[in-house]
């Protein structure tokens, strides 16, 4: 019986009287490659930004490894606003700071690549092992903490290299090409050591051979790390070559899931994707 | 306090508020659309005063209102060009410095030319004669401001709504990459947003002086960002509330004054400043925007 | 190898500076000029290396540094200041009796505590801005950056004000200043105070925490997606520079042994913010740099532009007082509009620097992999 890691129960995302995410449930088990597929602007990454804590769901709940870290049910101006189901099944407001989710191993990319641009990749990477260091800033000033120190820069070093990085470890992050750059912001999340990747369209803007490449990649760094892995993804070969199962949502709702195989020949999917052939 | 003292002391609010509501203007409207806090627009407030002591000491006043108000039109279309719009596609802060550096220079240009003794601000006749309404009694400057006040604002707003610039003015305050793409010629919508800001701090200089007796090189300072508060109280980017803010600010700090509270008034209003930006940073008309991750 | 060799040189220059501080010290009537401008140079360095933390790595523009410095002052002030000059200085309402009898009590202390009485004063002073900075930090650090930058300027409007208010007068002497503030040592004191604050501030900035500043200011959002709590690390940063900040404001009430609320303006603010544009935002160097080239040339250098010069019968136009300014502010806005970067960029002083240029020459220049 495979453990559940992560677990959306009902999640609906409204902002003022626009719903992006409704009654949105899904899981993801361990050790599984999920992907999150749809059309642009279905609420895809609404979804990675309420699991990752910069959204508090309007009403749902998501748990992680069983244990719930965001749930909430409409107030003020959004009780006459609300628009989805599921009401007042939900009866608290738990919300963690995106700070604090990592904190408990889930860790993310973004679409538009989000690194520290005027730093290298070796700070890009030692600077997502901050959240370990225990030394208070006094401490850390005056080196006190120097054995601490010299441990997360040997493990910065580590991942680094083990992930194909050290030609260009003191490059500015921003002078890199563009495909090493989504590499770079797939190890810096390693580097928070998380037990849950989540990756937000992480092969956007290559081309066949370097999503070839990634693919490998993913899987490597799945096994290497133990990881779950959770992925919004456009590029279809990706998916159906990487993935154990696949959500499919369009318009904020949940239209199919299952295997790569059963998706892929989903009517509901299709017509999604390339609408409905005209009569 | 007396129905006529309380009279009196509205009285000097309102006019106090006609003149920050029109120097507010130029805060917000520069604000809705660049995104930047015109640090140098008190200042040019400063300016607009000495131009009129200058022009008034070898003219009369029916030519020396319409040259000040030129001459700061031209000064803040020049600060606009030199200063700002190199700065386009620099980060925020490189912008906010180059305000703060304008700023300055202008109060050491200011000086520099004018000393940094108070000059005598030229009296124009018939706007300091006393006038008696009921048993409230004040200069004509003191019941004429919040009337131009008003009626600029209104002029302004018809502007905004119902011409062609207004409407283009509207589109680069809420989107300013697409309105490029549209084709609108932001250059034009960012000079003519400094010509009306200007030209209106160019009449609430005029207004406020009058009743005021001398200019320093520093007089912009506490006037502009008492505007700044104003601008932001009614809600940045929108011009009816800059006239709102404009009105509170002056009252509550001829109330302050009044109530004998003269040294804390100052601090007072920036105490509202930082209570409303933590409790309601859109103000009374602004909107609120979320940022996309 | 290099580490040992920057290591000595950075020693040798040390003994060097101490050593013609020591000479500057003996001389300071002779070299009046030289002295004070020496002496303002480092507390502004101070100052604008802490604003740098602030601004430049953490990427917060707060422009408090007036208020701040205001507190320190003094609190500094308020400490120093002879018991038995004291009631003089409060002439118009008194001096508290708290006060008095505080220092009073203090008086009494053993001798060590006595030398080391400034410093702690000092230290005092920052640990004042310090709580103040801490009890508005959790509120306004979540405002955007230009909100930011509105409300830390008017905190610092609002401290002046109060430190002025009548109600205060048997506080602060309200606005009749403090005067009869003893002088700190000697100015080896100063640059040591400085060396150390700025030491400190940079082995803060090379420390995991300041690279998690150096990360908020990049990309808050993926800094906090990196475990990265941006509340605590924003207090942090600035609780920290305001500390920084006091001390440079102690330091400043001291050398002009007397100062009122006017002292700390908002231009005083400006001021330091122009120092660390014009050196650099987000290079130490460059503050410490432009702190004593700024410092230097406005009180100084310029002072050329403010005397009326003939030549002959010939009256130079332009130059008579408050032009030296004028000069100064364009100069300010060549580098805010041209030079941007300022004169360090990002980078910060190596010896390695030396060694490079002389290493591409050899090679006539830039190695290449054949």
């Amino acid at each position: 019986m495979t453990n559940n890691v992560l677990h959306l129960d009902n999640v609906t995302m409204q902002f003022g009287g626009v719903v992006a995410v409704s009654d949105l449930t899904l899981d993801v088990n361990e050790g599984e490659i999920v992907a999150l597929i749809g059309p642009n602007g279905a609420g895809k990454t609404t979804a990675f930004n309420v699991i990752t804590g910069v959204y508090a769901p309007t009403n749902g709940r998501v748990t992680l490894r069983g244990q719930p870290i965001a749930e909430g049910y409409p107030t003020g101006k959004m009780k006459k606003l609300y628009a989805g189901g599921h009401s007042g099944e939900y009866t608290k407001q738990i919300s963690n700071t995106p700070d604090r989710i990592t904190a408990k191993g889930v860790a993310r990319t973004f679409q538009n690549i989000r690194l520290f641009k005027d730093l290298t990749v070796f700070e890009n990477v030692l600077i997502a092992k901050h959240m370990h260091v225990k030394a208070n800033v006094v401490s850390a000033t005056f080196r006190l903490n120097w054995a601490e120190e010299a441990r997360i820069r040997r493990e910065s070093l580590e991942l680094i290299d083990s992930l194909g990085l050290s030609s260009v470890k003191d490059e500015k992050s921003s002078s890199l090409p563009y495909g090493k750059q989504r590499v770079l912001e797939i190890v810096r999340a390693l580097a928070t050591s998380p037990s849950l990747l989540l990756l937000d369209e992480p092969a956007a803007g290559m081309n066949p051979q370097e999503t070839d490449d990634l693919s490998d990649f993913i899987r490597k760094i799945k096994a290497q790390f133990n990881l779950t892995v959770f992925m919004i993804e456009h590029h279809m070969n990706l998916v159906m070559d990487i993935s154990d199962r696949i959500y499919v949502i369009d318009f904020g709702k949940l239209i199919a899931s299952g295997t790569p195989a059963e998706v892929q020949f989903n009517p509901d999917v299709i017509k999604a994707y390339l609408g409905v052939e005209e009569a | 306090m007396s129905l006529t003292t309380l009279m009196q002391h509205f009285l000097t609010g309102i006019s106090l508020g006609g003149a920050y509501a029109l120097i507010a203007i130029g805060y917000t409207m520069v604000y809705g659309i660049l995104r930047l806090i015109n640090f140098a627009h008190g200042d040019i407030f400063m300016m607009a005063g000495y131009f009129m002591i200058f022009a008034m000491s070898s003219l009369p006043w029916e030519i020396s209102i319409p040259i000040v108000i030129a001459a700061t039109i031209l000064l803040g279309f020049a600060i606009e060009r030199t200063a700002y719009a190199p700065l386009r596609t620099a980060p925020r802060m490189s912008v906010m410095i180059s305000a703060i550096g304008v700023s300055y220079l202008l109060q050491n240009l200011a000086t520099y030319l004018f000393s940094a003794l108070p000059r005598p601000y030229p009296e124009i006749p018939f706007l300091k004669r006393i006038f008696q309404i009921g048993s409230v009694s004040a200069s004509l400057v003191t019941f004429l401001t919040p009337v131009v006040a008003i009626l600029l604002v209104w002029g302004l707003t018809q502007l905004i709504n119902h011409t062609k610039v207004g409407m283009a003015m509207r589109a680069v305050s809420k989107d300013f990459e697409t309105s490029k793409l549209m084709g609108i010629k932001i250059n034009t919508v960012i000079s003519v947003t400094f010509v009306i800001g200007s030209a209106l701090a160019a009449v609430g200089s005029i207004l406020y002086f009058t009743d005021r007796m001398s200019v320093n090189p520093f007089s912009g300072t506490l006037p502009g960002l008492k505007c700044f508060v104003a601008a932001v109280l009614g809600g940045i980017g929108s011009v009816p509330g800059a006239m709102v803010g404009g009105f509170v600010i002056g009252m509550f700090e001829t109330a302050l004054v009044a109530a004998g509270e003269s040294t804390f008034s100052d601090a007072f209003t920036f105490a509202l400043l930082i209570v409303m930006l933590l409790f309601r940073p859109t103000g009374l008309f602004g909107e609120k925007t979320t940022d996309k991750v | 190898m290099k580490k040992t060799r920057n290591l000595i040189l950075s020693l040798i220059t040390a003994a060097l500076l101490v050593y013609g501080l020591t000479v500057l010290e003996a001389h300071r009537f002779q070299q009046g000029m030289l002295y004070s401008v020496m002496q303002k140079s480092a507390i502004l360095a101070i100052a604008a290396v802490s604003m740098n933390l602030l601004n430049g790595f953490t990427g917060l523009f707060s422009l408090g540094q007036a208020g701040f410095m205001a507190l320190g002052a003094y609190t500094t002030a308020i400490l120093t200041i002879p018991t038995g000059k004291i009631t003089g200085v409060y002439y118009m309402d008194g001096i508290s009796s708290g006060i008095i009898a505080f220092k009073t009590f203090l008086d009494g202390a053993p001798g060590w505590l006595q030398t080391a009485y400034p410093f702690l004063a000092l230290i005092a002073g920052g640990l004042v801005a310090a709580g103040f900075a801490a009890l508005i930090g959790m509120p306004i650090l979540r405002l955007k950056s230009d909100y930011l930058a509105i409300a830390t300027l008017g905190f610092s409007e609002i401290v002046r004000a109060v430190i002025a208010s009548p109600e205060l007068n048997t506080v602060t002497n309200g606005s009749y200043g403090l005067k009869s503030i003893p002088k700190l040592g000697s100015i080896v004191t100063t640059f040591l105070i400085a060396a150390a604050c700025i030491s400190t501030i940079v082995l803060l900035i090379k420390s995991s925490y300041g690279r998690a500043f150096k990360a908020i200011r990049e990309d808050e959002i993926a800094a906090e997606a990196m475990g990265i709590n941006l509340m605590k690390h924003k207090n942090l940063a600035f609780v920290i520079s305001s500390f920084f900040t006091a001390i440079a404001g102690g330091m400043l009430a001291m050398f002009m042994q007397s100062i009122d609320s006017s002292t700390f303006k908002i231009s005083m603010t400006y001021d330091i913010l122009l120092i660390v544009v014009i050196g650099g935002i987000g290079s130490v160097t460059g503050s410490v740099l432009s702190a004593f080239l700024v410092t230097a040339a406005k009180e100084w250098w310029l002072r050329f532009f403010d005397t009326p010069l003939t030549i002959g019968t010939f009256q130079v136009p332009l130059l008579r007082t408050g032009f030296r300014m004028v000069v100064f502010s364009v100069l300010l806005m060549v580098v805010v509009l041209f030079y941007r970067r300022g004169l360090m960029g990002t980078n910060e002083f190596s010896w390695d620097f030396f060694w490079k240029k002389r290493g591409a020459a050899a090679t006539g220049g830039v190695g290449r992999d054949k």
